[in-house]
């Protein structure tokens, strides 16, 4: 779009002088993407490999009798058939959480197979060994396990009430409880002054990431040295390998984790999953490779699920709309068992339910609770778009009780730019923010007041379709996580970065970088940054990563946090062997390393323009180490590990338009704006590609995505058939633009854009929605806004029985 | 069974159990990785290969219903003198992220290009309803295959 409202991606403060950074550019991972030259895990060739097959429980809660593995091992191929009990040494602990919330967090054991009792259809319940996969899938159907149904707990509340306890260890289907109230009286004050007192509770269904490659797994083990190689497709290879040479119990200085290319991750393979560990507990059984490609259908129910909460918000605000507390109350779906982060999903919102508004007070509590389900954890946003479509909802509720509109509401409760940084109600600092040119320009690309017209003149015509218009204004919290943040929340890591930059003696580079692609361009923009640094060609820099022997320090991908960590890592290493280099020229020219100027890749004298050195001279000299500065180690190469000391808030203002077809309940969406701010862009191609692609995840949970399942705990939607990711066909061109406001929390001035599509779209698209319902007295549809709901919604409020 | 299929302009021949798919067939016996499953349902189209000169799902085929006739895989694509009109689109117009779905969706819009002229983006947009993409929204893909259909 040429007519933008703000033509730069860099701000005049930005560090960089090169002329890449800031500027689209195409990227180097594509040319293998695009012939098939990737390798997935899928596409690994691993001589002798045993494939894996699982039984899983087909019963959301059962007592587990006999196995009778007779008929499976009767066919020719067929290796081994292990159940739990016969593998229960085969590992040293059951599988791991490490975001124990509270102190006195339910835990329940989750072992990698199921030993008495399965928890929700999809648990493991034994293992297939066959020579390949499709014997392993046919041994799965000679393996006849002897069920005794229970009671399923699929609902919430019946949840909560402990009529059924799952966990009998536990006790309670209770979790934990978590709150966040930084001033209890002043929040109940400002409810008691409220003149306008608005409670909402909304639904979020849940939902299946479904990243388009599935997951795999295969462990090398080498039997007699006691090495192990784990290739999964994973966003986390260093996570995992300390998480599994811990659940496997073996040392991790002998397994290495390598993820190939991996086909998206949207969160479900930030993870340690059950097929992980007992493929590297069968490789070492068996002596030979051992691997699991998951199937689709098999994902639905194997791979953690997202959202699954239901969340009441409460606005107090004055006569005007001037808001003067917010209060979140949620009851979290975490599934059968805790799988690694999913306690601190709900939480992760905790801090933003008053999203970018300027709100004195402020309440969140959190009830967790175990169903009969999949396991929940993290899925794109993570808590985020969760805390923004409670308030972003309730916010053209409260417009409505003041009698306002939905852009003015926002505008008088908008934080002031002028209080940033902003010390938010919930303990946070807000680090940069200019929210209301958003908003203006949103409302511009969408042709608001026309839209408006268009909608009134539909009403007055008697149209059965209808106009709605939603807004969405939102901040999120991301590139996680300052480490002293992380303990004070209890989690069980830090949250830093690392990255090494290392000049070959032909000044061509390698960064080595702790952040783990899924498709986002790491490679791409990790090159163009440390070339416009080092003034030397992004194609002569090479980024190597996703294998723990490669790159052996890493915090990986998830929460938006590669560039704002990994690259600020990256940057800062650059900066580092700058120095390392000037010094070297320094000496070379024998000049004052603090007389030295760096620009275009060369090291000159400042006032003497014939003395200069470049830095292919200085990487060669650091190579020959013929004649360095006394004391100084050859070589140009530099790490860092970077710690954040705040998180990035990202911001912006998206507009939904969409028609509503009365008849049918048919919602269509008919025009979209995105106005967002994430800082200095390094590569803005890619940063539009993120918002496309995460916007469309969010209006796919406003209107199609939903696992839904039975009272009986069984998945209705568990294939690509009858779970609705959205097709090209469903989808629209979305109007984009920007403004920058960089970061004062990294020195590069950038913010996460990862997540902030999804997290803002989803209310965009339900306001909307509901906007064009409103003439029925309709004030909400329960997500996703399905044609079968909006008609009965249209029914129930007595309007188009025809 | 032994089945004999044109691959790439190479005949290929291997003895294959009756129920393999094409897509393992293409995989497993025949090496040729880039073509990508997604799905059991034959919903997400990333095994998209040409088939005869038309798309088809190789998740939808036998390998034995596939003996005798030409297969194109996205290996096919790109010749000598570099990338396909196709995938050097999709790559200028950032058209892939993960690039999982990409092999498909690069060679059914070839097909869609191929059968249909004078496509617009809505048709862009119907012809491409087969094939899934969780990463890019389809904006780019849908301006890429508009760009290489010029």
């Amino acid at each position: 779009m040429t007519d933008t409202l703000d033509t730069r991606t860099l701000d005049d403060s930005s560090p960089f002088a090169g002329g890449i950074v800031g500027k689209a550019r195409l990227r180097k991972e594509d040319p293998a993407l695009l012939t098939g030259e990737s390798k997935f895990i899928d596409d690994l060739v691993l001589p002798g490999a045993l494939w894996i097959a699982c039984v899983r429980s087909p019963h959301a809660h059962a007592r587990i009798g006999s196995i009778d593995s007779s008929a499976a091992l009767a066919i020719d191929g067929v290796v081994a058939v292990h159940t739990g009990p016969d593998l229960a040494d085969a590992w040293a602990a059951p599988l791991p959480c490490a975001w124990p919330v509270t102190d006195d967090m339910k835990n329940p054991a989750h072992h990698p197979v199921a030993i008495d009792k399965a928890n929700y259809a999809g648990d493991i319940v034994a293992i297939v060994v066959a020579s390949s996969r499709y014997t392993a899938a046919d041994g799965v159907e000679g393996v006849v396990v002897d069920y005794e149904p229970l009671e399923a707990v699929v609902d919430l509340d019946d949840a909560a009430s402990d009529r059924v306890v799952i966990h009998d260890d536990c006790g309670t289907n209770v979790s934990y409880d978590w709150a966040l109230i930084p001033d209890p009286d002043a929040v109940d004050a400002a409810f008691a002054d409220a003149v306008h007192h608005v409670t909402e509770t909304y639904v979020h269904q849940r939902l299946i990431p479904a990243p388009m490659e599935p997951r795999g797994v295969a462990a090398v083990p080498s039997p007699h040295n006691g090495d192990m190689i784990l290739y999964s497709s994973t966003q986390i290879p260093h996570v995992l390998k300390v998480m599994a040479a811990l659940t496997l119990g073996m040392p991790e200085q002998k397994l290495r984790v390598i993820a190939p290319s991996v086909g998206g991750g949207f969160g479900c393979k930030l993870n340690v999953y059950a097929e992980e560990i007992v493929c590297m507990a069968l490789a070492n059984r068996h002596g030979v490779p051992v691997r699991w490609t998951e199937t689709r259908t098999e994902a639905a129910v194997s791979t953690i699920q997202g959202r699954a909460q239901r969340q009441t918000i409460e606005l107090a605000a004055d006569a005007d709309g001037k808001l003067t507390a917010v209060r979140a109350t949620l009851l979290a779906d975490m599934g059968a068992y805790l799988q690694l982060v999913a306690p601190g999903v709900p939480l992760l919102g905790a801090f933003l339910y008053h999203g970018l508004y300027d709100v004195p007070a402020y309440a969140f509590t959190c009830r967790s609770v175990f169903t009969n389900l999949t396991p929940t954890d993290a899925y794109r946003g993570a808590g985020r778009p969760e805390a923004t479509y409670a308030i972003e909802r309730a916010m053209d509720s409260l417009a409505i009780a003041v009698g306002v509109g939905p852009d003015e509401i926002r505008s008088l409760n908008f934080i002031p730019t002028e209080k940033f940084p902003y010390d938010s109600p919930a303990g946070l600092i807000f680090d940069s923010g200019n929210y209301q040119p958003t908003l203006d320009r949103a409302k511009e690309l969408v042709d608001w007041d026309g839209r408006r017209a268009e909608q009134a003149e539909r009403r007055s015509a008697g149209s059965t379709t209808q106009l709605g218009l939603g807004i969405s204004s939102y901040v999120e919290m991301c590139g996680l996580a300052p480490s002293r943040t992380l303990a004070a929340l209890n989690y069980g890591a830090g949250g830093w970065e690392s990255a090494t930059v290392r000049i070959l003696p032909t000044c061509k580079v390698q960064v080595v970088t702790g952040s783990t692609p899924q498709g986002q361009g790491h490679e791409t923009s990790w090159s163009m940054i440390v070339a416009d640094q080092l003034g030397v060609d992004p194609d002569d820099v090479e980024v190597l990563h996703s294998d723990t022997a490669i790159s052996p320090l890493g915090m990986d991908t998830y929460g938006s946090r590669s560039l704002s960590v990994g690259g600020t890592a990256v940057w800062m290493a650059t900066e580092k062997v700058i120095d390392k280099a000037r010094t070297i020229a320094a000496h070379m020219m024998e000049a004052n390393t603090e007389d030295l100027e760096f620009s275009g890749g060369v090291f000159s004298v400042k006032g003497s323009p014939d003395k200069e050195v470049p830095l292919a001279g200085v990487a060669f000299g650091a190579f020959t180490a013929h004649d360095l500065p006394d004391g100084m180690e050859p070589n140009l190469e530099a790490q860092v590990t970077w710690d954040p000391g705040n998180f990035v808030f990202p911001f912006g203002t998206h507009i939904a338009v969409v028609e509503v077809d009365e008849e049918t309940g048919a919602v269509e969406l008919v025009d979209y704006a995105a106005v967002d701010d994430c800082g200095n862009q390094i590569n803005p191609m890619i940063v539009e590609g993120q918002l496309h692609g995460g916007i469309v995840q969010g209006v796919a949970q406003a209107l199609w995505e939903e696992a839904v399942y039975d009272e009986d705990g069984q998945l209705r939607a568990a294939n690509l058939a009858d779970y609705l990711v959205p097709s090209a066909a469903e989808c629209i061109d979305m109007k984009m633009d920007h403004t920058v406001t960089p970061s004062t929390s990294n020195p590069m001035g950038v913010k996460g854009i990862g997540e902030a599509g999804t997290i803002a779209s989803t209310p965009a698209v339900m306001n909307a929605v509901v906007d064009a319902l409103r003439p029925h007295g309709i004030t909400d549809i329960v997500m996703p806004a399905s044609p079968m709901r909006v008609r009965r919604a249209i029914e129930a409020a007595g309007g188009g029985a025809s | 069974m032994e089945v004999s299929v044109t691959v790439n302009g190479t005949v290929r021949s291997a003895d294959v159990e009756p129920r393999t798919l094409l897509a393992h067939f293409l995989r497993d016996d025949l090496g040729l990785t880039g073509t990508n499953i997604g799905c059991d349902t034959s919903s997400c189209g990333a095994c998209t290969v040409l088939v005869d000169g038309r798309s088809a799902k190789s998740c939808t085929l036998l390998a034995v219903q596939a003996d005798g006739a030409e297969v194109t895989t996205i290996e096919g694509l790109a010749g000598d003198d570099g990338l396909h009109p196709m995938q050097q689109a999709f790559h200028e117009c950032h058209a892939l992220q993960c690039g999982y779905c990409t092999p498909g969706m690069v060679m059914a819009a070839v097909s869609l290009v191929d059968e249909y002229d004078g496509l617009d983006a809505a048709g862009v947009r119907e012809g491409l309803e087969g094939n899934l993409c969780r990463c890019t929204g389809y904006q780019n893909i849908v301006k890429a295959v508009l760009a290489a259909s010029e």
